[in-house]
């Protein structure tokens, strides 16, 4: 069968050209890059080169990139070594939307005594720069914001608030996983201090991720180890993965600005063509402050694991904030904090394109997806039918 | 993603008996489109007072659709009374299983049949919506966590909560949930204990004569007591109990015969399949 695959905020496609770099590193180049001998040594240029293209892509120096086992891994490192740089600063200020990298670890820093501040969003998704300001005192140690929300592509405007959270001389961290690849960064005009990114969002494989650290900025390890990665993340490094990572940043850094006027000209016309043809149905998130791939509507009245295991049989792959699919029972905490309905909650669907969507597979959506949102409507108890 | 079996999917791909009847003679709506599911059951029944038709409206997951397809099927010809006795358990069966966090889903579909079952006998409300809210976020009252827990066996507040949701929330209920399953369990052991179910450990003298005590208080003088008679228990010699009647029944003549009788099967019952009752007359009483 055809796969449709429009979830790409869960994970990408490892690029063709990523996969062509990753292979000497599994077959040949298998040697630690720590070791004495060559065979193992002639590694570590590879991964500087890697390290390279990270720092290129994100506009950082080399030194200010360290990989890790992923994004979460690169989270709980920067706001642990945050809170420990200055362990006065007792607070932490982050939003009820975050991915659960930081929402759960801060969850768990709360009940340990941490002061958490918990900023709101407003329907459409959007944080209120005056609550942030409010929010933000000498008292605190870290803000952990956000760059754009994985479910909904909402955009935070991470520069404004850093330049709070530096006002009041704390860390200021930013989860930029859904933003890597998207949205152009450039850390030397900018007051982000640390910045997560995941190789497996931007087509590079799983298993690997950033962080940067701004240089002169305290840190201090969260993966006790070996000398690896300058003394600030032990373990033996994902050769391969990290390989990967670096080619995947060169590629996005290449062909991001282009990919991007077609990946919004799918997604808007994917967006406005089931919002046309399927009654009660609404867009969730701010209709333009949002990641250009990323589109999340609600179908009332239906229920969205039974809308995705219906697409599913027609190899439609996307992703829904609804309760049954998440094997809780609440509908996502990013809809319930911008106040969606639990009804609307329930029936939400997020498509997410990438570079490798075409005009074909949206239009395939489009035709595909109307009918069974109509038959489960014709299901449902509830609403108004359309047949 | 859920581990469905393959029967359950083909009840989501392709339900049976979907939509309303116009004159159903029977409705049963159970959930709402806040918790994320809700079923609206209809049944029709023939001049035998069997179920001619049953059909279903569903909002909710795949094993909410599947489970209200495999009802329908089930209950189908069968009367009121045989259906009645069609459990969620029966529903998951059918299906080849659900996933545990989805039981929850046969719960609805067996409560919609209840319902749909009690609105035809033209009634009150299902005993389930009695009691007091417990878990706010989805409305569980603890008469409904306690039946859950007694019909499942439920040990945990995991185990409440993929059965009837509760908990699942916010959690805040989660210890008050804990407490109704340590009541439901005591209770049920108290009971058994009364009822004669071997113990694990044997009855020590004081606490069988601890139990006649309370069996006679509890279960037999009040039925005495309205007649105008009365009991005291005498002694208790092994699984011998001697007993006197006092007023209107130490007049009664029949009283050897059939009052004893009566406190012994109930002793019996309570106690001890062993017990025998003794009536013992005044006169011949040691003296205490």
């Amino acid at each position: 069968m055809r796969i449709v695959y429009l979830d790409n905020n869960a994970t990408t496609a490892v690029a063709p050209e990523v996969l062509d770099a990753m292979v000497p590193f599994l077959r040949d180049l298998w040697g630690n890059p720590s070791s004495m001998h060559t065979f193992g040594g002639q590694v570590r240029k590879h991964i500087d080169r890697a390290r390279q293209q990270v720092a290129r892509f994100i506009g950082a120096e080399e030194d200010e990139i360290i990989f890790t086992g992923c994004g979460t891994e690169s989270d709980n490192t920067a706001i642990m070594a945050a809170l420990k740089a200055d362990p006065h600063r007792r607070h932490i200020v982050t939003t009820r939307v975050e991915h659960p990298a930081v929402l759960n670890l801060c969850q768990r820093l709360e009940k340990e005594g941490h002061q958490v501040t918990w900023l709101s969003v407003n329907a459409q998704g959007m944080l209120d720069l005056d609550e942030v300001r409010r929010s933000i005192s000498e008292r605190t140690g870290v803000v952990s914001v956000m760059y754009a929300n994985n479910e909904t592509g909402v955009i935070f405007p991470v520069e404004e608030i850093g330049k709070i959270a530096r006002a009041a001389g704390c860390f200021f961290h930013v989860d930029a996983v859904q933003a890597g690849g998207k949205i152009p960064l450039n850390m030397r005009r900018s007051a982000i201090d640390y910045l997560a990114l995941s190789g497996h969002k931007l087509h590079a494989p799983k298993g690997v991720g950033v962080l940067y650290i701004r240089k002169g900025t305290k840190f201090s390890p969260l993966i006790i180890g070996g000398h690896q990665e300058m003394g600030r993340r032990g373990g033996t490094e994902n050769v391969a993965s990290i390989i990967g990572c670096g080619a995947a940043c060169e590629l996005a850094g290449r062909r991001m600005e282009e990919e991007n006027v077609r990946v919004k000209e799918l997604r808007d016309r994917l967006e406005r063509a089931l919002l046309e043809k399927s009654p009660d149905a609404r867009l969730n998130g701010h209709p333009e402050m949002r990641l250009l791939n990323t589109s999340n509507i609600s179908f009332e009245y239906v229920e969205g694991e039974s809308i995705l295991l219906r697409i599913n049989e027609l190899g439609i792959c996307a992703s829904s904030g609804s309760a049954c699919t998440s094997g809780s029972l609440e509908p996502s905490h990013v809809l319930r904090a911008m106040g969606v309905p639990y009804t609307a909650a329930h029936g939400s669907v997020r498509f997410s394109l990438s570079r490798y969507t075409t005009e074909e597979e949206i239009d395939f959506v489009i035709e595909r997806l109307p009918p069974i949102i109509e038959d489960l409507r014709a299901i449902s108890p509830f609403g108004r039918k359309t047949t | 993603m859920w581990n469905y079996t393959e029967k359950v999917m083909e009840h989501f791909l392709h339900p049976r008996n979907v939509g309303e009847i116009e004159d159903a003679d029977a409705v049963g709506e159970v959930g709402n489109m806040a918790c994320g599911d809700a079923l609206k059951l209809y049944l029709k029944l023939d001049e035998g007072k069997r179920i001619a038709d049953a059909k279903f409206q569903t909002f909710g997951c795949a094993s909410a659709i599947a489970s209200a397809s495999a009802l329908t099927e089930l209950i189908k010809g069968k009367t009121l009374e045989e259906a009645e006795k069609v459990t969620n358990d029966d529903i998951a069966t059918y299906l080849g299983g659900l996933p545990k966090e989805k039981m929850h889903c046969s719960v609805m579909g067996q409560e919609a049949l209840e319902a749909a079952i009690t609105s035809y006998r033209g009634g009150k409300p299902a005993p389930q919506d009695e009691g007091r809210i417990v878990c706010t976020c989805f409305g569980v009252t603890d008469t409904k966590i306690a039946r859950v827990v007694r019909e499942h066996e439920l040990t945990t507040p995991e185990q409440v909560t993929n059965y009837c949701k509760a908990g699942g929330g916010c959690g805040g209920c989660v210890e008050e949930i804990q407490a109704i399953i340590d009541e439901v369990w005591r209770k049920e052991s108290e009971k058994k204990a009364r009822a004669g179910y071997p113990m694990a450990t044997p009855m020590t003298n004081i606490q069988k004569i601890q139990l006649i005590q309370e069996t006679i208080e509890k279960e037999i003088k009040p039925a005495l007591r309205a007649d105008g008679g009365d009991i005291e228990l005498i002694d208790v010699i092994g699984n011998r109990v001697q007993v006197a009647f006092r007023g209107g029944c130490a007049e009664c003549p029949a009283s050897g015969v059939t009052i004893a009788a009566v406190v012994e099967k109930k002793l019996r019952e309570f106690v001890s399949p062993e017990i025998t009752v003794q009536e013992v007359k005044d006169e011949n009483r040691v003296s205490r």
